[in-house]
């Protein structure tokens, strides 16, 4: 299984990227998780967000899709696409640790 | 066939059983509880907004005169055993804690089984622009009747041009549709002689032409082979009618003279106004392998409804449809579920020129080639005319066998493994 190092710690993520384990994350590993995204700095609303995802995995063992973002965090889909422009459901899945979110069809 | 009484004492009173929704899957679950159980056991209410229920495999026809309009639509009730009682009303919402439904008009429904049937609805108006101008001019859905025939006229009418089809997001009812609704388009213009005048593009949210891998390949190669563009991973955020232009939220743009757009799908209205029923987009949120909702074991969803992870296809409520109609009543004998329900879904694609491919596959296993439903049987993930014929006599199959409650023989709820290759994964 791959593993990705962030500061002195080595934490097991999928092929892509994602973290297996929520609880190997700790919030100075986002910021270098989002740089390596290409975001320079994490803002008070890319937080939003981030805690939003964590809430919400934590609640339904899956991340929301970004329509479901748009609707329930407070943050458009059209703002949630600026903070996170290469998609915001999966970029800010990775930045929070979180797996990568299932869709559905 | 055989009725079973319930293994338990009803005490002369028949349970009530209420069904939201009188289409593919609240009539099919009407039918086969009136032919599974004895009725002295319950009594089923059914209820519906209006008398139009419409075979929506057809709609993807209409556009191209491959099927009339006025054939696909019939009446609700009268595909109902003349045991179920039907309501033809708007529903209001439901109180679960009270187990009551709220009608149009202060009629109240109480029940002790409810079974949530009302399928998805279409938010054109959700996305920018969809529904402003250029709506039933140059933009179109054939998603439903009105605008399946829109298209119609449309497509009879253009010689030339970009023409694309959009799916805006997931989750959508029949994946597979827009897919064929683009195979049979290059079919339509080669047939007019005009293909080499019109460019056919296909624009989907996901990262290939269908969600699972071997599927995917597949179907992207048959758009390649016919000629028509790929674009992926482009959310619809915007649609400029005038412009001719389609929006992502990450600002890419596909240029059309002819938009067929699947627009935004959610559950229907009155489960965002009954309070624990719905979740964020008013599907309701069930056990994927029991159908029963987790808040209140007494409320059941089924079909396009449903909040879970399997396709929004007529094929997936039937197979869910045994599962449901087994668990209510288990449910009502006061015994454990079965969670027997795999998330199977078998959907015919049509491709074009009198052929078809077949898909088959649940939960755990993707869409795989091989032959259905065992190794002599039609061809998987491969065109032929026989899974052509296959679709066209489910049309018939669909009124007089499915609807009805009968099962297919030799086809169950739970997916066949034998004939599948697992080595092409």
């Amino acid at each position: 299984m791959p593993t990705a190092t962030y500061g002195d710690t080595a934490v097991p993520v999928d092929d892509e990227g994602f973290f297996i384990d929520p609880d190997r994350w700790n919030e100075p590993m986002a910021e270098q998780i989002a740089r390596e995204a290409g975001i320079e700095a994490l803002t008070d609303r890319h937080w939003t967000v981030i805690r939003f995802m964590r809430a919400q995995y934590a609640e339904k063992g899956t991340g929301p899709t970004v329509r479901v973002l748009g609707k329930t965090s407070g943050v458009s889909v059209k703002e949630l696409y600026q903070l996170f422009p290469k998609g915001p459901a999966k970029t800010a899945a990775k930045i929070a640790g979180i797996p990568k979110p299932r869709g559905c069809i | 066939m055989s009725r079973s009484h319930l293994p338990y004492d009803s005490g002369g009173m028949g349970k009530h059983i209420v069904i939201l929704g009188g289409g593919t899957a609240g009539t099919m679950t009407a039918n086969r509880l009136q032919r599974t159980y004895d009725e002295r056991d319950f009594r089923i209410t059914v209820v519906d907004q209006d008398d139009d229920h419409v075979y929506q495999p057809g709609l993807l026809f209409v556009p191209f005169g491959l099927a009339q309009p006025h054939h696909l639509v019939r009446s609700r009730p009268q595909q109902l055993n003349t045991a179920v009682d039907y309501k033809q009303t708007r529903i209001e919402r439901v109180d679960l804690n009270g187990r009551t439904v709220y009608l149009d008009g202060g009629i109240r429904l109480s029940y002790d089984i409810l079974v949530v049937a009302t399928g998805a609805r279409l938010l054109p108006e959700e996305t920018e622009g969809l529904t402003g101008p250029g709506w039933g001019e140059n933009v179109f859905t054939f998603y439903d009747l009105p605008g399946a025939v829109g298209l119609r006229h449309a497509l009879e009418r253009i010689d030339g041009g970009r023409v694309v089809i959009d799916v805006a997001d997931l989750p959508l009812k029949c994946p597979v549709a827009p897919l064929e609704f683009a195979f049979l388009a290059d079919w339509h213009f080669q047939r007019r002689g005009i293909r080499d005048k019109v460019q056919l593009t296909y624009v989907t949210p996901l990262d290939a032409a269908f969600t699972k891998p071997v599927a995917a390949k597949a179907l992207g190669g048959l758009l390649a082979e016919k000629g028509i563009e790929l674009v992926t991973e482009f959310t619809l955020g915007e649609v400029d009618g005038p412009g001719g232009r389609l929006v992502s939220y990450d600002e890419r743009e596909v240029p059309f003279d002819l938009a067929v757009v699947v627009p935004l799908h959610g559950g229907a209205e009155y489960v965002g106004r009954s309070e624990g029923l719905g979740d964020e987009l008013d599907f309701v949120p069930v056990d994927p392998r029991t159908l029963q909702h987790s808040g209140h074991p007494e409320v059941f969803a089924i079909g396009d409804a449903a909040g879970v992870p399997a396709s929004k296809a007529g094929s997936v409520a039937h197979f869910e449809g045994e599962v449901l109609v087994h668990n209510i009543g288990r449910f009502l004998a006061g015994q454990s579920l079965d969670a027997s329900f795999d998330g199977h879904a078998n959907c015919f694609v049509e491709t074009g020129f009198h052929k078809a491919l077949l898909i088959d596959f649940n939960y755990d296993t993707e869409p795989l080639p091989g032959h259905f439903p065992g190794p002599v049987g039609l061809p998987l993930l491969k065109e032929s005319h026989a899974n052509h014929l296959g679709k066209l006599a489910f049309e018939w199959l669909y009124w007089h066998s499915l609807l009805p409650g009968r099962e297919l023989p030799g086809i169950g709820s739970a997916m066949p493994e034998h004939g599948k290759h697992h080595a092409h994964a």
